[in-house]
């Protein structure tokens, strides 16, 4: 008895032991919005390479570009890119990856009203800037011709804590409307002029179904998978645009012809009568000059894998796969990773 | 020989004495490093914003303009409130628990008081969402509106807001209020009941002698709720609306300290932004240690009282 333990445990140390030889952990942290795509693919991986595996905190983007810049995990991730100032921050030159995109559809409950409504992006700052009040408001009913709107006060609900969803929907407004712009400004968190905030996608769309009359924005992956309806938005084409896999990845095919070498921009109102306006890139943050060399190399590889194989796991998420034009870029900037 | 055994246990004495103590002193460090490393992270903030971090109004990350205010107002408006609600019932359940209650309810009734303790605060958020904002807002519907008029049911109905908050934080510090002020009345000397008897006190004019003999650890069951009440996030943040103004209106949704902490520190890439978080953490470190020392004072102080007066054997107990 004694020694069967004996050997049990001689051979469970083994092979620990050489578990821990072969075995390359590599890890990573930040924005939420991706986190099923990036566990799916490092499963996947993870298959592929036994003795690869890649460990990811969704903390948040913030939180992500904070422990990339204090080198506690080897890569970040972020819903909004990073500023001129964070980069600096960093002790050595990070970059951008493109992997997925997503996007965020205003959500409603009108008493009496079930249809999908249209909303220009004008429209959407002047709700969310307190200007127009009334779902019976002219603005509302000239785009709704038909549509029989009561005359409810809006109530606008928007996201409590700082989210990657937050500063799509804001990027968005901003560019639209200037006083909107000026008045908001463009970040995870923003001074709301007016409104109630619900945590998460589930607290925006729990509190616009319990409140009638609300409005609310959520991811369009939320919203499809609980079947909630959204409403269409004007693009900078002038087609109404109802937000799909499609309409999103159109939207970043439509912006790649002016996509800076650095990744780092914003899709919102991207050109292209197919393109859905509130759209954007999640972003994957490696060093150039990583310092654990083997560990780059991997990473490197697995976003080889990420760009290419891995795009066929983001329909069945419902995530919008990155266009080929991206893609190739992608691949490019891979290559800079001084290896 | 004896008295080297002697000298023996006195140093093991010694020994335990210390290593016992060295855990004691662990936990007032783990409280100094904590206040310290509060105001050693909120530096740029506190040198910022000086003073006027905690009067002004705006908190707009965008623009790295930051004020408490809002949040301070939100955190005090809605312990007040759930402390005004939750009070009356609390001592209401310790009374009847330790001086009426038939002795076969006793337990099953301090078990349940003390289940709804062990609920974790995420479950009475989801409750507050499904069944407390549905009621709150059919009632501010309801409400007729020459009170809405009035700055106290101003805004909208949007269920959401200071009175659901106030509620839920209400039903969540119940079960310690509660609690400690049952142990209190019990450390009341039973020699205070007989004498109120014996002077021809009614059963009801007793009862009023012992709490008011118990009134300062009363007072410190109730400052222990509030404790309880500052620091509450989860259920706070689900059902506050989160919104930062200073609103006297029960129905306008607003903010705590904890929840705004709660729901913006992970994205707080900002350093100043950060360090404003954190002196917001650090004023909630203060709040809470401050009101909690105070109410273990009280308590403290009332036990101490109940030693000094010389008990007489309860007959009651004395006969069993």
């Amino acid at each position: 008895m004694k020694r069967a333990l004996i050997s049990i445990a001689s051979v469970a140390l083994l092979s620990s032991a050489t578990l821990v030889a072969q075995t390359m952990q590599i890890n990573g942290a930040g924005a939420t919005f991706p986190y099923p795509i990036y566990s799916k693919w490092f499963a996947e991986y993870n298959k592929l390479h036994p003795n690869v595996q890649i460990n990811y905190q969704s903390i948040g983007s913030g939180g992500g570009i904070q422990q990339v810049t204090s080198q506690t995990v080897f890569f970040g991730a972020t819903d909004g890119p990073m500023t001129d100032e964070q980069l600096k921050a960093a002790p050595g030159p990070l970059m951008h990856f493109p992997t997925v995109l997503g996007a965020v559809v205003p959500v409603y409950n009108i008493p009496g009203f079930s249809g999908e409504l249209k909303f220009t992006g004008r429209l959407l700052a002047d709700i969310y800037l307190g200007k127009v009040k009334k779902w019976n408001d002219p603005a509302i009913a000239q785009l709704n011709a038909g549509a029989k709107l009561p005359a409810t006060d809006i109530t606008v609900v928007h996201r409590s804590e700082g989210s990657g969803t937050t500063y799509i929907w804001v990027d968005y407004l901003s560019k639209v409307a200037p006083d909107f712009k000026q008045r908001v400004g463009v970040s995870t968190s923003v001074n709301w002029p007016l409104g109630v905030g619900g945590k998460g996608n589930e607290g925006v769309s729990g509190l616009v179904s319990q409140t009638p009359g609300a409005i609310g924005y959520v991811e369009l992956i939320y919203a499809l998978q609980n079947k909630i309806s959204f409403g269409t938005v004007q693009n900078a084409a002038g087609d109404f645009v109802r937000a799909s896999l499609e309409s999103v990845t159109a939207a970043a095919a439509g912006a790649a012809a002016n996509m800076p070498a650095d990744f780092r921009v914003s899709i919102t109102n991207a050109p292209g009568a197919k393109a859905y306006p509130i759209s954007s890139f999640t972003w994957i943050l490696l060093y150039q000059d990583p310092k654990d060399k083997a560990q780059g190399k991997t990473m490197v590889d697995f976003m080889k894998w990420a760009l290419s194989d891995g795009q066929k796991y983001c329909a069945a998420l419902g995530y919008a796969p990155l266009p080929p034009s991206v893609v190739k870029l992608g691949m490019t900037a891979l290559g800079k990773i001084k290896l | 020989m004896l008295k080297s055994r002697i000298l023996h246990r006195a140093q093991t004495m010694d020994g335990f004495r210390l290593g016992t103590g060295v855990f004691a002193f662990f936990l007032v460090l783990i409280v100094a490093t904590l206040g310290w490393e509060l105001w050693r992270q909120s530096l740029l903030s506190l040198q910022k914003f000086g003073f006027g971090f905690w009067v002004t109004e705006t908190w707009d990350p965008v623009a790295g303009r930051f004020g408490a205010l809002p949040f301070i107002w939100g955190t005090l408006y809605s312990s007040i409130l759930a402390l005004l609600l939750a009070t009356p019932v609390a001592i209401g359940i310790a009374v009847f628990i330790s001086e009426l209650c038939p002795a076969r309810l006793k337990q099953p009734l301090i078990f349940l008081t003390e289940l709804l303790a062990a609920i974790p605060s995420i479950v009475y958020g989801l409750w507050g969402i499904f069944v407390l904002v549905p009621a709150v807002r059919a009632l501010q519907v309801a409400t007729p509106s020459a009170l809405r008029q009035l700055p106290l049911f101003s805004g909208p109905p949007l269920g959401v807001g200071m009175l659901s908050a106030g509620v839920i934080l209400a039903i969540m510090i119940v079960p310690f209020t509660s609690s400690v002020a049952r142990e209190v009345l019990k450390s009341v000397p039973a020699a205070q009941r007989e004498a109120a008897y014996a002077l021809g006190a009614t059963r009801l004019e007793a009862i009023r002698a012992a709490l008011f003999y118990a009134r300062t650890g009363i007072v410190g069951a109730v400052m222990l709720g509030f404790g309880r009440a500052l620091g509450e996030t989860m259920a706070v943040t689900m059902v506050i609306g989160n919104s930062p103004q200073v609103s006297w209106s029960l129905f306008a949704p607003q903010y705590t300290m904890a929840a705004v902490l709660a729901n913006e520190f992970t994205e707080a890439a900002n350093p100043l932004y950060l360090n404003a978080l954190i002196e917001i953490g650090l004023f909630l470190f203060i709040i809470t240690l401050a009101v909690n020392s105070l109410s273990r004072l009280l308590i403290w102080r009332m036990g101490r009282i109940g030693k000094e007066v010389v008990t007489l054997p309860a007959p009651a107990e004395a006969a069993a």
